[in-house]
């Protein structure tokens, strides 16, 4: 098959490589072909890094657990993969909440047309109680990072 | 009537003409799931209700009342939408065991017309991924796997004859979908699409992958990741078919409050032959870095394709496109921490045996049920929201959202009225090769090309375009204007018909499909 060159499409001034440029599948590519355009971050953001308190709170809000260093690692990751935001100037920008926000959010009527339907919504649940969800004790807060046995005692 | 045959003009003909009857397509479709098992596309298989499904459906059929097109028709559903009575997983131990008490509305408008409903599909645990390899119940392999085309192009790893081929990912996270449509085991099936997730799966498996403008079709019932940008995607094997489902599916919902209140009407597509009125906008920055020579060799073929029958091709910008992702990224993280808070073992689902108070219960429910990829969206997600970080991240990127947002809104004002781009870096990889990376950069890298619809809202929809030199399917998507699928879908539809794809010659089909066995015939009813 011949492979055309995207070049008339997408010229805008771009210089074609020097020399010949050697495609994947093999075939000599004659003609324009189109530098592509510089992409991603002009550097990679500098690593932050995460205090232990912060990840513990983290651990805290999210109820759910780093397990071990690459759980760090993988936000670390995530944090530095995000500061490339800050490349893009925002000045005057509105934040977007939804795609449809020039839309009205309609309000139906406040009828009852639904409901009673309790004891298929009890089948799911393991542990109920007549017609109750039944939970552990509340009000005790889980355990600080100094009372823990977590992988982020032993990092500190 | 074969498994092959379009829905549309084909199947539902046969079906009313009694040439062949629901249970026989019930039954064929049923034994290819069986033989196909090691695609691991299907979650849960109802054969008992298929079968009550297609007897019900043959019994309107005699009466001469069938309820619509659909009527009869096998589709699967994917594993993150409510079906009633049937377990839905999301692929995740969280929800393993998980029977609905409800019909998401999407299933339940098809049940309304009479579809036969064969099974939930397998997906990446919480539909997290791009390749379909990150769920429960283990990856989906890819069907072109296993094709002729592709074995005849494997260099064979010993001279064993009955080495397994080395087989590909499907593409996340609608995999096990698409490779269900893909290896005609139903004719249509469910995805849902946040940032390509019907797209990715249905360009590597060689379908039509549509997802339709935020706010067309009800979210109700569909397993939330992130609210303001997930869609159902709909999955079928030529571009008719997919505006039957669309026309089955769109339109207002009291039950979803982001579905728009504007009526839809469920619309046939007109046989393009002139297409001399249509602009077509070649985005320059989705020449991302990573793009196979091969794809754009593709795309640039497209354009000229569009260019010589007369239409007007040009480059347009979409200047914040690379940033895209990491917007993604930090929105999606955010949005998936406050939708995964629901999961706490109380009302339903995986519920841990600690018992010392509610939190250390939550904690560890939500430790056992999860896995890596969905803790760390979850803690990442918590980390932009923090008071402090709050309005360095979250509202960034809600800023630049708008931005991108708006890039594609002034293209669109200039005239051009769809645009042609690549769905995917490359043909599927290897499964080997793919989970060398982990998830969250493969989908960073994955989901660059069909992100940013997501995030402006608009309609997209990949079509099968060629077959790559390794043998596997390679696609192209078109982005339309909000709301305009009928102009994106009769674009789409010309475009598949001058492609030709070819069908994929599996071997278990052929011993199935006892009907006419198609040589190279196109995809699309011609």
């Amino acid at each position: 098959m011949r492979v055309l060159s995207l070049g008339r499409w997408l010229r805008a001034g771009r210089v074609p490589p020097r020399g010949r440029v050697r495609l994947n599948s093999g075939h000599r590519h004659s003609g324009h072909r189109p530098q592509a355009p510089p992409q991603g971050p002009a550097q990679v953001p500098p690593r932050q890094k995460v205090s232990v308190e912060v990840l513990d709170h983290l651990e805290h809000l999210a109820l759910v657990d780093f397990r071990d260093s690459e759980g760090v690692e993988r936000l670390q990751k995530a944090i530095q993969f995000a500061d490339q935001l800050h490349e893009v100037n925002t000045d005057g920008v509105e934040p977007m909440d939804s795609v449809l926000e020039d839309r009205c959010l309609y309000l139906r009527e406040d009828d009852v047309t639904e409901g009673n339907c309790t004891k298929e919504l009890l089948e799911n649940a393991r542990e109920t109680v007549e017609e109750y969800f039944v939970a552990p004790p509340g009000n005790i807060p889980l355990l600080k990072l100094e009372e823990q046995n977590t992988y982020l005692q032993g990092s500190k | 009537a074969a498994l092959k045959d379009a829905l549309r003009s084909q199947v539902s003909a046969a079906l009313k003409e009694g040439r062949v009857t629901p249970t026989e397509l019930c039954q064929r479709c049923l034994a290819l799931i069986k033989s196909t098992k090691f695609l691991n596309a299907y979650i849960t298989v109802t054969e008992e209700t298929a079968l009550k499904q297609a007897e019900e459906s043959e019994e309107r059929y005699k009466r001469g009342q069938p309820l619509g097109i659909l009527d009869g028709i096998p589709i699967a559903v994917k594993d993150n939408f409510n079906t009633a009575g049937i377990e839905t997983t999301c692929a995740s131990n969280m929800l393993k065991g998980y029977i609905s008490p409800y019909n998401a509305t999407v299933v339940q408008k098809l049940l309304d017309q009479g579809a036969v409903l064969l099974g939930k599909t397998n997906l990446d645990e919480f539909a997290m991924g791009s390749g379909s390899t990150d769920g429960v119940f283990g990856p989906v392999r890819n069907p072109w796997s296993y094709s002729k085309q592709y074995k005849e192009k494997s260099i064979p790893k010993s001279h064993s004859e009955d080495k397994e081929p080395d087989w590909v990912i499907s593409g996340g996270s609608s995999g096990g979908s698409a490779a269900a449509v893909s290896s005609f085991t139903c004719f249509a099936a469910l995805g849902s699409d946040t940032g390509g997730s019907t797209r990715n799966p249905a360009a590597h498996c060689g379908v039509v992958g549509l997802k339709p403008t935020y706010g067309l079709i009800s979210r109700h019932g569909l397993i939330p990741l992130v609210n303001s940008m997930d869609v159902p995607g709909i999955l079928t094997r030529c571009v008719d078919d997919a505006a039957v489902l669309l026309g089955s599916l769109a339109g207002h919902d009291p039950k979803d409050s982001t579905t728009i209140q504007d009526d839809f009407k469920p619309f046939e597509l007109p046989n393009l032959t002139d297409v001399s009125k249509l602009s077509i906008g070649i985005p320059k920055e989705y020449h991302a870095p990573g793009l196979s020579s091969e794809i754009l060799a593709f795309w640039s073929k497209a354009a000229d394709l569009f260019k010589n029958a007369g239409a007007k091709v040009v480059e347009v910008s979409l200047p914040h496109t690379r940033y895209s992702i990491v917007c993604y990224h930090v929105l999606c993280t955010a949005e998936v921490a406050s939708n995964m808070a629901r999961f706490d073992g109380l009302e339903y689902g995986h519920r841990s045996d600690v018992k010392d108070s509610t939190e250390s219960m939550y904690a560890a429910t939500r430790r056992e049920g999860f896995n890596d990829v969905v803790r760390g969206r979850i803690l990442s997600g918590n980390y932009f929201l923090l008071k402090q970080n709050y309005e360095k991240y979250f509202v960034k990127a809600q800023k630049v959202r708008r931005l991108i947002a708006s890039d594609f809104g002034k293209v669109f004002r200039s005239g051009v009225d769809i645009l042609l781009t690549p769905t995917t870096l490359s043909d599927a990889a290897p499964y080997t090769e793919f989970i060398q990376e982990d998830n969250r950069t493969r989908s960073a890298q994955d989901d660059i090309l069909t992100q940013a619809a997501n995030m402006a809202g608009l309609p997209a929809i990949n079509v099968p375009t060629a077959l790559s030199e390794r043998g596997l399917p390679v696609g192209l998507q078109f982005i339309g204007r909000s709301f305009q699928e009928k102009q994106l879908l009769t674009v789409a539809k010309w475009f598949e018909k001058q492609v030709q794809f070819p069908v994929i010659q599996l071997e278990e089909v052929k011993r199935h499909d006892s009907g006419v066995f198609q040589q190279q015939k196109s995809a699309s009813f011609s």
